[in-house]
């Protein structure tokens, strides 16, 4: 048994001893308060975090570590829904045929169902988290700003998710798309039956109608179709994520920036 | 057991379930030491023993377990733990603070080593999510109905769920409040939270006394607003939009009588008994006047101090936060205020009077 020990720590030593190993890892063993220095300053995924923090900062029972399940969230989301891409085609034709083959000719297909529950739980944990941050009153200066910059993503992530419920184009996918979209004919000034919109009128021809309304902007046509759905397949796929993936960046730095995990003055 | 049932399925309505929770939450704020241990057990037992038994009944099982709800049976119980959680640890603080005490969270304010002390939780959390993920992807297939038919509407349609509190206060508000401008107001409001709110307590530790006000606004705006929509308009809204208890099956052909009238038809044809008035500014004066006096006036009278108030209504004078907030705040933040309120305003006209609208334009689709 020593012996298989002894031949375990010699190989491991050789290995961290390596040129190929130091070419990556750029400190020795994290035993020493130099090396847990290091561990965070030379890794770039590491180094979102401070080197110490405040006890009470770190514990499950003050941060319920929802934020960090959200990010992780993101990360699984953008993962699978890359290899969702590889397969699914966004089109009234395809779409729901390359849905069944997701399931039934993909080896170990459950990467759709990965992301759809993903996506529900992301949902819920941004909630618990911007719960969990009023509740603690995380939001208080210096973190004004920082709490703006959840709230959008809080709506990105609702966004999100709205447009990846269309993508299946299933009775469920385009009807929820229609209860929701029709919201926006009913805007203000820009939707064919919300108020005022009759006021906008050059002569007796309306400026706003149902082919040019916030509702069309939204869906790309008078109904969802066709163009909906290369829409909502490009904002889910690229734009919406870009845009989160941004403001993510500015809202981990805020953290750090405003004095880390919040706790007592 | 059907007699227990029938009791369920008539207060889980939209009228007594709203009222139940709203007293229920007022009462949790006013008397806050409830949010104990023992509670706890209490409120998780009874929910646990009310999904076990009711998982026996055929129709409550249809709903709860299609895929797309079952997120929402997990959200449930997380929003009641961490609800729970939130404040026991806060009202726990509370009475350390009271006990001459230092919260529990000064107490930690050493610092550690983030590696390995943060960094193998975190690695920790990610294993368990991703097992959990897995787990829960293999037993549970994503839904997938017919394909699209646009030619074919199901009955009941309805939005995603986490847009089914937005759905449900179309019961009450037209589109363009219920799916435009509230949702518009709810993230504006959101954004203004830290500038409203200079109360420098409570930053960066639970507590419920130092901040009881915040708290209790934005927890009924959360979970009764909310969550509470979501939920029943998840479960409790069949076809046609109609109410339908846990345990009722969902009858597409179950005809409700529609009685609502405008605020226009209660005061020139009840009341005064003729027909409505051709000019639209006189037939909606009333309503209109309203309108004013709850988003112009009332924020203003509130302001004033206690003396200018009748005697049984002095509780409602809000003058020490004006005094406190100065006027830009507080105007901000009672017009936020009065409209979140405006919803359960609008739901009791509604189930007493079968009000339909306060003011009705409807050439103009300017209906409140």
């Amino acid at each position: 048994m020593q012996k298989v020990l002894n031949a375990f720590s010699g190989a491991w030593d050789a290995m961290t001893e390596s040129q190929v190993w130091k070419s990556v890892f750029r400190h020795g063993a994290i035993t020493s308060n130099r090396n847990r220095v290091l561990v965070m300053m030379s890794n770039v995924f590491l180094h979102l975090h401070p080197v110490k923090s405040r006890k009470a900062g770190i514990k499950l029972r003050y941060t319920w570590c929802m934020g960090g399940i959200t990010f992780f969230l993101f990360l699984v989301l953008t993962l699978t829904g890359l290899l969702l891409m590889f397969y699914y085609r966004p089109t009234v034709e395809y779409a729901y045929a390359d849905i069944i083959d997701l399931s039934e000719h993909v080896p170990l297909g459950i990467m759709r169902e990965l992301h759809r529950w993903g996506a529900h739980a992301m949902v819920i944990t941004v909630w618990l988290h911007m719960f969990r941050v009023f509740m603690t009153g995380s939001y208080k200066p210096p973190r004004e700003f920082n709490w703006g910059v959840g709230v959008i993503l809080l709506v990105l992530t609702l966004l999100l998710s709205f447009t990846g419920y269309l993508l299946p184009w299933d009775q469920l996918a385009i009807w929820a798309i229609t209860v929701g979209s029709n919201m926006a004919r009913a805007t203000p000034l820009l939707g064919t039956e919300g108020p005022l919109t009759a006021a906008l009128k050059l002569g007796d021809i309306n400026l706003i109608n149902s082919g040019n309304d916030a509702r069309f902007a939204l869906l790309g046509a008078r109904s969802v179709g066709e163009n909906t759905l290369l829409r909502f397949y490009v904002l889910h796929c690229v734009g919406l994520p870009l845009v989160a993936a941004v403001l993510m960046s500015v809202h981990f730095w805020r953290v750090r920036k405003d004095g880390g995990i919040s706790g007592p003055m | 057991m059907e007699f227990i049932k029938n009791i369920i399925n008539w207060s889980s309505g939209p009228t007594v379930l709203f009222t139940v929770a709203t007293i229920a939450f007022a009462l949790s704020i006013k008397y806050p030491q409830v949010w104990s241990k023992k509670f706890a057990y209490i409120l998780f037992g009874g929910m646990a023993v009310f999904y076990c038994f009711s998982m026996f009944d055929p129709n409550f099982f249809l709903i709860v377990a299609k895929p797309d709800n079952v997120p929402i049976t997990f959200m449930l119980f997380l929003v009641a733990f961490f609800t729970w959680f939130a404040l026991h640890q806060g009202v726990e603080n509370d009475k350390r603070v009271a006990a001459g005490e230092e919260p529990l969270e000064k107490q930690e304010q050493d610092k550690v080593w983030v590696w390995p002390d943060l960094v193998y939780v975190e690695l920790l959390c990610m294993v368990l999510l991703t097992i959990g993920l897995v787990v829960w992807s293999i037993l549970l297939p994503a839904p997938l109905e017919q394909p699209a038919n646009p030619a074919d509407s199901p009955n009941p349609s309805k939005a995603p769920w986490y847009f089914l509190g937005l759905q449900e206060m179309l019961v009450y508000f037209d589109p363009w409040l219920a799916g435009v401008v509230f949702p518009t107001l709810i993230v504006v409001g959101l954004l203004a939270i830290p500038f409203i709110d200079t109360n420098p307590k409570g930053n960066g530790y639970f507590t419920f006394k130092e901040r009881r006000a915040e708290i209790a606004i934005f927890l009924y705006g959360f979970i009764v607003l909310w969550i509470l929509l979501v939920v029943s308009g998840t479960f409790l809204r069949g076809p046609n939009w109609n109410f339908f208890g846990p345990y009722e099956y969902w009858d597409p052909h179950r005809v409700e009588p529609l009685l609502n009238v405008n605020i226009s038809d209660i005061f020139w044809v009840r009341v005064l008994g003729r027909p409505l008035p051709s000019n639209p500014i006189v037939r909606e004066f009333l309503g209109i006047g309203m309108i004013l006096f709850y988003t112009g006036f009332l924020p203003v009278a509130l302001a004033w101090p206690k003396e200018k108030f009748p005697k049984f209504l002095q509780w409602m004078s809000l003058n020490n936060y004006y005094e406190k907030m100065g006027p830009a705040r507080y105007y901000l933040g009672v017009m936020l205020f009065l409209l979140m309120i405006s919803l359960p305003i609008k739901m009791y006209m509604r189930w007493i009077w079968d009000l339909k609208y306060i003011v009705a334009f409807p050439e103009i689709f300017f209906n409140i």
